[in-house]
């Protein structure tokens, strides 16, 4: 029975549906703060459901030349990974228990999804698509450092120190959010900059450059495995700051006004991923790295330090 | 009516395929996105690859030269694909019609689901028409 419980939790409940629907949800979230940065009306609320419906009955188109089996399962994969990781996430803050390596195989599985981009557009034998796989990797080697130096400053910071979610939440509860602290405050403004470049938004969609690349690593997907991939990119939009929260900002109460509260904050970290990504051009892939390795990363220490010193 | 087919009603990504226009067409595609008239409205937005595409939206008289980058672009589209000609010169190839170099009208060559005549069309007038194609699919 408990293990027909973990299935049903895997693709029902906190897993790949009740994530699809929120983070597609999300995205409109998205569109719509976009749209009315930009002065314009933006779309009705079912627009990113409309889309992944008609993807999924169209064709589906594999190039000539194309490996199909890397090419049609790599999206598949990346779609489980963010379904695993935001079980894991919200089983840890309904109160299930963890066990000892939550926080290691949570930051392994966030790095599927770019990885499993990677493997699709390398075998898909486009030009393009292997110019936007090498910018992913560049990108993906650039953001991973400051990334988990940040997530390890929380980690630092709880006593007695623990990589399980829930030993997180429950210093959290006990003695006031993270984000309370300077350290933490200095790794949850890097974490986001990381969340930029993860969801390959502007200034760092230097993968998917639409006007120089077109799409780049999924430009020669379509029909139903390019709804997949979009359902994962949607997935992501709604995981990561899931994620943050967790970490950083007192987990999900899902009990009374806190529901509230929890969608406050949610929509906060939304927004300022979006206004981020209105209100900066997009930078060169030598920009991006040095931009993550150097001001970034340092940044990160800085907070580290902070942690250790035990502010 | 089917839950995918209502989806590609509500969702046309259009690709712009210049197939020898003179760029005014394509200036007024740019209009429609811009924040007076906001295309985004009703779903649909330019995508850069014609495997994202649900509207091949052909401007400009075709020339011998882009000919079978034409036909090309029309088979790489995922079906079901709408086309649509934009322009007088994507209609009835406008003032090139007696041209050396005319090759088309569009419909000539792959088969076409609504015309937007003008020259270029205003951007109320491809709104217009987009919209009676969705009232077609």
């Amino acid at each position: 029975m408990a293990s027909l419980g973990l299935v049903l939790n895997f693709l029902v409940f906190p897993g790949l549906l009740f994530t699809a629907v929120i983070g597609l949800l999300t995205q409109w979230v998205d569109r719509k703060v976009s749209a009315r940065v930009q002065w314009r009306v933006g779309p009705p609320w079912f627009q990113p459901f409309a889309d992944i419906l008609k993807l999924i009955g169209k064709e589906i188109i594999i190039p000539e030349g194309a490996r199909r089996t890397g090419f049609l399962l790599a999206p598949m994969a990346g779609l489980a990974a963010v379904g695993v990781v935001s079980t894991v996430l919200w089983l840890a803050n309904m109160g299930g228990d963890g066990f000892v390596g939550d926080l290691i195989g949570v930051i392994y599985l966030l790095t599927i999804p770019s990885l499993a981009i990677i493997i699709g557009a390398s075998a898909s034998s486009n030009p393009l698509a292997s110019v936007g796989a090498s910018r992913e990797m560049k990108l993906v080697l650039a953001y991973e450092l400051p990334f988990v130096i940040a997530i390890f400053t929380a980690v630092t910071k709880v006593s007695p120190m623990t990589l399980r979610l829930d030993g997180i939440l429950d210093y959290q509860a006990a003695n006031g959010v993270l984000l309370g602290n300077p350290s933490c405050i200095i790794a949850f403004i890097v974490v986001i900059l990381c969340a930029q470049a993860k969801l390959t938004y502007t200034p760092f969609d230097i993968p998917e450059a639409e006007t120089e690349i077109m799409d780049g690593t999924h430009i020669e997907y379509s029909g139903a495995a390019l709804a997949v991939v979009k359902l994962s990119q949607a997935m992501m939009l709604f995981t990561l700051p899931v994620f943050f929260i967790t970490l950083f900002w007192g987990g999900l109460v899902l009990t009374g006004w806190g529901i509230l509260y929890t969608i406050v904050k949610y929509l906060i970290i939304i927004t300022i991923i979006v206004l981020i990504k209105n209100t900066n051009p997009r930078v060169r892939i030598d920009q991006a790295v040095r931009f993550f390795w150097g001001p970034v990363t340092v940044l990160a220490i800085i907070g580290m330090v902070l942690a250790i010193v035990g502010l | 009516m089917g839950a995918t087919s209502w989806g590609f009603k509500k969702s046309l990504w259009v690709f712009h395929l210049n197939a020898g226009a003179c760029n005014a067409c394509d200036i007024e595609v740019l209009d429609c996105l811009c924040p007076r008239f906001d295309i985004e409205r009703f779903g649909m937005k330019l995508v850069g690859s014609v495997k994202h595409a649900d509207v091949l939206l052909v401007s400009g008289f075709v020339s011998r030269k882009v000919l079978p980058q034409v036909i090309e672009t029309y088979e790489q589209a995922p079906k079901p694909v709408a086309v649509v000609a934009l322009g007088s010169c994507g209609c009835t190839g406008g003032i090139f019609r007696d041209g050396y170099n005319f090759a088309g009208p569009v419909d000539k060559l792959i088969p076409v689901d609504a015309y937007i005549p003008g020259c270029p069309p205003r951007p109320e007038a491809i709104i217009d028409g987009i919209v009676k194609l969705m009232g077609k699919l």
